[in-house]
């Protein structure tokens, strides 16, 4: 098993040869789904090169690639960081609606964006470093 | 230092997310967290990002920095320095004090953008129609997207006691994106509590020249 980090998720995977896996996990890592045409998410197919598909497993550090999201590797191996595509990331803002997160309060609360629409937020930021 | 503007203003549909960028947790943020809280009958929201996940999303650099966000969930700030200022470039190291004349024009600037907020929540000024807040967003490059992935596997790596790996993704997420300080000191305060704010930090704020630290926000 190896641990891939998404943006928001950890998930813990049986892979080879780097991270290659099956429909279902690839799925349940990306959100994007293997059909004939390529990996899809709604409306949208990502065609993937021949050699990123054998079968139902999906080499899901290609089709990231080819996303144009960074798949980075731990030394070992065995920890995989897959980051949002900086066009994502710039879309999301242009498009001006503040982009949703869930955080924990310091008690341990989970506390989202979301539940504040209908007041202004003053979102910021700070650390004790 | 959000309280007072929290309790001044909660009753006209205000709200305050503080969030924590502190990757060594909840409890090392707390005594802060109840410091600002102290004497005060309610509190805003004050969360904690370990994994500096609203700086991946907003593509934020530094702390303190604020977003503004209307009644419809709409962007009407972009990500700007909150009420900090340069200043503190100019304090004597052997000392820590600032002189008066800086003491006074860095408070005076923290107070201008405390009346900002205050403006915008009682008659919405200084809220940017869309064109301008967009013009005012930062551009994620594709060595950003590759730092935040290396600085999330670099925290990941550090908690799960791979020190020496996870230093290693930290300082190539550093090379990548240079302009990220929350990036850097986090590294150095994982590292060490008190580097993040030690010799190499002031060194590398003298390397920007005449590049601000913390960009006056255009009010």
């Amino acid at each position: 098993m190896i641990v891939i980090l998404t943006p928001t998720d950890q998930h813990d995977v049986a892979t080879r040869d780097g991270l290659w896996m099956s429909a279902a996990d690839a799925e349940k890592v990306t959100g994007w789904t293997l059909k004939p045409e390529g990996m899809c998410r709604a409306e949208l197919c990502v065609p993937l090169p021949e050699t990123a598909v054998k079968g139902t497993d999906v080499d899901v550090a290609a089709f990231w690639r080819k996303l144009g999201g960074p798949a980075i590797a731990s030394e070992a191996g065995d920890v995989w960081a897959l980051g949002a595509p900086a066009d994502e990331r710039n879309h999301a803002l242009e498009g001006l609606m503040a982009p949703d997160f869930t955080l924990p309060d310091v008690d341990g609360v989970p506390r989202s964006l979301s539940q504040l629409r209908g007041t202004k937020v003053f979102l910021a930021t700070w650390a004790s470093w | 230092m959000w309280q007072t503007l929290y309790d001044e203003l909660k009753d006209k549909g205000f709200m305050v997310v503080a969030v924590a960028e502190e990757s060594r947790g909840a409890e090392h943020a707390r005594p802060w967290i109840d410091q600002a809280r102290a004497g005060s009958t309610s509190s805003y929201w004050q969360l904690v990002d370990t994994e500096h996940r609203l700086e991946d999303l907003y593509n934020l650099v530094n702390v303190p920095q604020a977003v503004w966000i209307d009644e419809r969930g709409r962007i009407v700030r972009p990500p700007e320095t909150a009420g900090s200022t340069d200043h503190f470039r100019r304090m004597d190291l052997s000392t820590r004090t600032m002189s008066p004349s800086d003491q006074a024009a860095r408070l005076a600037a923290r107070q201008a953008y405390l009346d900002a907020v205050r403006e915008w929540v009682n008659t919405g000024r200084h809220a940017m129609p869309p064109d301008v807040a967009r013009a005012g967003l930062p551009k994620v490059t594709p060595e950003i997207a590759e730092a935040r992935a290396r600085f999330r596997l670099g925290v990941w790596l550090r908690a799960h006691g791979r020190a020496a790996e996870g230093d290693l993704q930290m300082a190539e997420a550093s090379r990548l994106h240079p302009d990220s300080w929350s990036m850097w000191r986090q590294a150095a305060d994982l590292d060490e509590v008190g580097k993040a704010s030690g010799p190499e930090f002031w060194e590398r704020v003298q390397a920007l020249g005449n590049r601000p630290y913390y960009p006056p926000p255009k009010l």
